[in-house]
């Protein structure tokens, strides 16, 4: 019990921060917006208000959602300064995911020859480290590790994909779901580590975010060369679906086998019951909304660090949901509008 | 009885004021003209009628949307004007009057030339930057050559065949665009590239050159003499000049490579020292001439912001204002035929006559047909409370709304607090010499006021805290009057009789004892039997009548005066009350039983509490002697100066900070506490809700 002592006032602070999250009486309000404009005058009533109320008036999607990602980066920020050992650590890990993607993002963004500048404007903010730019430089797996990489915390990930190989679009992709792999188990182990009830949600909490990405990377791997021992290779060691799971979604061939595996599984026979046979575009938001239920859930407990994990997570699903109601408002397609909106609340 | 009442002088203080709930039916015409006049007068309360729209689904969003788009432009200018260090005026310029229409394209305008002078400038800025840099790097830079190359002769004469040559960079007008071009003429030997680069960045630009070239390099730097302006932030930074040194093409582009990763840029620098000072000459001469513009660019700048920063305390005002009306008018209601607009709201009852005479001139002033039609209605809601205060009482009041704002109508415990409260703390810090220091710093607040006034003060912290804490606008109206009816008969006057026979009795003994000098002993048999009865009696009745009205009720035989307010709450389904039926005697009772008990043992320990009055002043006087004479007496004793000065300044010390400051801070408190708990628990509900009026003078102190 002397969790207080130095992750007390943070937890209030965070619990303060979700009581901000919009809410679905929000969502609704802004599913009815007719122009941007109206976007921003409904959000200026929210805690976003502040952010966007000197944005010049023809806005654009894209400032809506960089504004919004800046509000969550301050405030991830201000919890990073406040934060003891081993919530820092805690809570860097949480960036971790958005270095991986933002490294792949520059190397794809470099070999299809695309301004370095451009590219990093499209990083997100959460994801940065001090050299990122200078991943254009590298021309194979090699001199990425060795140049860029080994000074950041994803160094360790890395033992496991380096290769003298060029770059080229395939072997990114595999790069980018090893690196994943080795950093859920990585942030998995930490976790264990940590103990008490941070261990217990975050292990339920990574587990799903594992067995999505087993999911994700089965179902999209389907019709590719990429062999079955590859595959194989590419789920995370642990979670609901590990050890057998895996073995039976490694020799998957079709989404329908996938969704027979998946419904030997408790917990995701719901999400797949809700689809119909042959469908995979709502998997993601079935996934998404098992993935804020379960979020939600964290800050059911106290004394854990689960709740930063979730906050976070739940900002970026708000953030992923102004995007998309932002979208079909500029482009006028609002009965698409509730497609991918996940409500938090 | 009820006579008397009446022909008593009317207590302010102690009942809020009578409050009425009034419907506006404005024509369109004259709608902002009179809700402007309403807000400069202040004094009604207007209910948003369309809480379950969203923002922009009201009538006036887009003259909301027009006058947010203002301000922010406005804050641009602000922004721009403190950032140009310049002050813009406090007192506001009498100007033509504008219109809001003529204000947006003016602003509009403002804010376009602005930009625009913005942008240019950033050019400009941008370039000189560059020359800057670039004539740094050469100054730097040459010097690096030159060393490295005698260097290079003493120890290795191939070295000195690999002389960079820049013959292609005659043309120094171009000298920018072209921006590197390291050694094209030589493929074999050593090759350069020079440029500068943030400070902060250095260790890990050398780190990875290191690593990208595996070594095969020299890294030489210098720092840069003067910091650099960067045209983004204004802020100033250094730079580090550098020079890496290297062979090979492929290393080359990997180094230009990291260089753009870094922001790091990149100048040709000529070796040939004859060559390298021309270059200087010309670029030092270019950079003179782009200050001169510089400095006239800034200077123009400057004078458009002055001339906005005169009026921009107006502007801003009057924005503010139009915000405010026209998100007034948003609550308001279309009636049937459009051409109306209907509001609601509260206004105290003597403020009637001024609200009429102000909408009769809106309708006058707008050369409107129709008047404004205005007239009192029923509501269910209770009414807001409303204390008219001046700035004395205005303080204590303060204090009483931070525990809860009174209900309606109710007895107002800030009427007792403005004697109690000094009468406590006074009581508390208990000391004449230090009371005359603390009376002497009110003295001289009070002599300030006028220039604190625009800080921070009691009131505003206390109002915030309210805010922050109590603040809830409960809607709350008594369940009927049969409750208060009850609560008089079988709750107040038991609680009255055991009060008085116990702790009334005791001060009254003690005013005897004052007075006469001797013990009294009065019928206290009588008056312990009396607070005995009085304990079941407040536990008992209330909860038994209420079942049995409500079985009564349950019969079908209405009740006459709960019946009545069954039928309001069936004429306004739609309030935000939901008034639940259920009746639960075991919960009425428990929940009584939990009353008398609170009361029964609060009573006791609340009247202990009291005895903070008598150990506050007990330490105040304990610390001051000690103080006295352990420091100030015993520094006395020696015969040595310094001792003496010492002990002087020991003793002053602690007089201001400890017995002044923080006694008086902690007698505060406990005043704070005695009146917020001891006192105010024992008959004060607190569950009303504020008035607040729409008025442009409160809009203004909200904003600053």
């Amino acid at each position: 019990m002397t969790f207080n002592i130095h992750g007390g006032y943070l937890e209030a602070i965070v619990r303060g921060y979700r009581a901000g999250l919009l809410t679905a009486a929000d969502y609704n309000n802004l599913c009815q917006c007719e122009t941007l404009d109206d976007i921003k005058m409904h959000l200026s009533a929210t805690e976003y208000g502040p952010y966007l109320q000197n944005e010049p008036s023809p806005l654009h999607t894209t400032t809506i959602v960089e504004k919004c990602t800046l509000k969550l980066v301050d405030e991830y920020k201000h919890m990073l300064c406040q934060a003891t050992e081993p919530l820092s650590t805690f809570l860097e890990y949480i960036t971790y995911g958005h270095m991986i993607d933002n490294v792949v993002l520059i190397v794809t963004g470099t070999l299809h020859e695309r301004d370095v500048q451009e590219l990093l404007e499209k990083c997100h903010p959460l994801g940065m480290f001090d050299s990122i730019a200078t991943l254009a430089v590298a021309q194979n797996m090699r001199e990425l590790y060795r140049l860029v990489l080994v000074d950041t915390p994803l160094a360790p990930y890395f033992s496991e994909c380096i290769t003298s190989e060029d770059l080229d679009d395939m072997n990114i992709e595999i790069m980018r779901n090893t690196l994943y792999k080795a950093y859920l188990e990585d942030f998995y182990k930490f976790c264990q580590k940590l103990g008490g009830a941070t261990a217990e949600i975050m292990s339920d909490l990574l587990a799903f975010e594992a067995d999505r990405r087993a999911v994700n990377i089965t179902i999209n791997s389907i019709g590719t060369e990429l062999t079955r021992d590859d595959r194989r290779k590419l789920y995370s060691n642990f979670g609901l679906l590990y050890p057998y799971g895996h073995e039976e979604l490694a020799v998957c061939e079709d989404i329908d086998q996938v969704r027979g595996v998946m419904e030997k599984y408790p917990p995701y026979q719901s999400i797949f019951s809700k689809l119909s046979y042959g469908e995979s575009q709502m998997l993601d938001k079935a996934f998404y909304e098992e993935e804020v239920k379960r979020l939600c859930l964290a800050f059911e407990q106290q004394f854990h660090y689960g709740v930063f994990f979730a906050y976070m997570r739940l900002r970026e699903q708000e953030i992923r949901n102004l995007m998309w109601i932002s979208e079909c408002v500029a482009q006028n397609q609002k009965s698409r509008v509730h497609d991918s909106v996940v409500f938090i609340f | 009885m009820d006579r008397f009442i009446d022909d008593l002088p009317p207590m302010d203080l102690m009942r809020s004021e009578k409050m009425m709930f009034v419907q506006l039916i404005i024509p369109v015409e004259s709608a902002q003209r009179a809700v402007s006049y309403l807000g400069e007068l202040g004094l009604l309360q207007f209910r948003d009628l369309n809480s379950d729209k969203s923002p922009f689904q009201r009538t006036f969003v887009n003259q909301v949307k027009r006058c947010g788009e203002m301000s922010r432009k406005l804050r641009f200018f602000k922004e721009q004007i403190n950032k140009a260090g310049l002050q813009s005026s406090v007192h506001p310029v009498s100007g033509p009057d504008l219109d809001l229409e003529e204000l947006e394209i003016q602003l509009a305008e403002h804010e376009h030339e602005l930009i625009e002078t913005n942008s240019n400038s950033e050019k400009l800025r941008q370039t000189y930057n560059e020359l800057l840099e670039f004539k740094m790097v050469l100054q730097k830079a040459g010097g690096f050559l030159v060393s490295s190359n005698g260097h290079a002769v003493a120890e290795e004469t191939e070295l000195s065949e690999n002389v960079y040559s820049m013959n292609d960079y005659a043309d120094t007008a171009s000298l920018l665009e072209q921006d590197i071009r390291a050694g094209p003429s030589n493929q074999s030997g050593l090759r350069f590239i020079s440029g500068i680069i943030c400070k902060s960045k250095v260790l890990r630009f050398e780190r990875m050159l290191f690593r990208a070239t595996r070594g095969n390099m020299l890294f030489n730097q210098a720092p840069a003499d003067e910091e650099i302006m960067d045209p983004v932030t204004a802020e100033m930074v250094e730079k580090t000049i550098f020079v890496v040194f290297f062979s090979g093409e492929q290393a080359r582009t990997k180094i230009l490579k990291i260089c753009e990763a870094f922001g790091a840029n990149c100048y040709p620098v000529s070796e040939d020292l004859t060559k390298q000072r021309q270059i200087i000459r010309e670029v030092l001469s270019r950079l003179s001439e782009l200050e001169a513009t510089l400095d006239a660019g800034i200077r123009h700048r400057n004078k458009a912001l002055t001339s906005i920063g005169f009026h921009l305390t107006k502007w801003m005002n009057m924005v503010r204002r139009e915000k405010a009306v026209y998100d007034t008018l948003n609550m308001l209601n279309f009636d049937v035929t459009k051409k109306c607009l209907v509001g609601e709201g509260w206004c105290p009852i003597f403020a009637k006559a001024q609200i009429q005479e102000v909408l009769q001139r809106a309708t006058f002033d707008s050369n409107s047909q129709v008047g404004t039609i205005f007239h009192v209605m029923d509501s269910m809601e209770s009414p807001p409370t409303y204390f008219r205060t001046n700035r004395f009482t205005n303080a204590f009041q303060e204090i009483v709304d931070a525990y809860g704002v009174a209900r309606y109508q109710e007895a107002n415990p800030a009427v007792y607090a403005v004697i109690t409260f000094p009468f406590l703390f006074a009581v508390m810090f208990g000391d004449w010499g230090h009371g005359i220091c603390l009376l002497l710093g009110a003295l001289v607040l009070i002599a300030q006021e006028r220039k604190l006034s625009n800080q921070m003060n009691l009131g505003i912290i206390l109002s915030y805290f309210d805010a922050r804490f109590f603040g809830s606008s409960l809607d709350i109206r008594q369940e009927s009057e049969v409750i208060l009816y009850l609560g008089a008969r079988y709750q107040f006057v038991p609680q009255l009789i055991f009060l008085n026979s116990l702790f009334g009795y005791l001060s009254l003994l003690i005013i005897i004892k004052w007075c006469t000098g001797s013990q009294a002993d009065l019928y206290h048999i009588l008056l312990l039997l009396l607070a005995t009865v009085a304990v079941p009696w407040m536990l008992f009745p209330k909860p038994f009548i209420l079942r049995k009205l409500h079985t009564e009720r349950f019969q079908g035989r209405t009740y006459g005066i709960l019946g009545t307010s069954e039928m309001d709450l069936e004429v306004e389904p739609d309030s935000a009350r939901q008034h639940h039926e259920d009746f639960n005697f075991s919960e009425i009772f428990v929940h009584q039983m939990i009353h008398s008990i609170e009361f029964v043992l609060g009573a006791v320990s609340n009247t202990a509490s009291y005895l903070r009055l008598w150990a506050l002043s007990l330490a105040h006087s304990e610390l001051s002697t000690v103080f006295y004479e352990k420091v100030l007496l015993l520094a006395w004793g020696y015969d040595n100066l310094v001792i003496r000065l010492v002990g002087l300044a020991v003793f002053a010390f602690a007089t201001a900070f400890i017995l002044l400051m923080m006694e008086t801070l902690s007698a505060f408190l406990h005043a704070l506490r005695l009146h917020w708990v001891e006192f105010q628990n024992k008959f004060y509900h607190g569950d009303g809700y504020k008035f607040r009026p729409f008025s442009f003078a409160l809009i203004n102190d909200e904003e600053d």
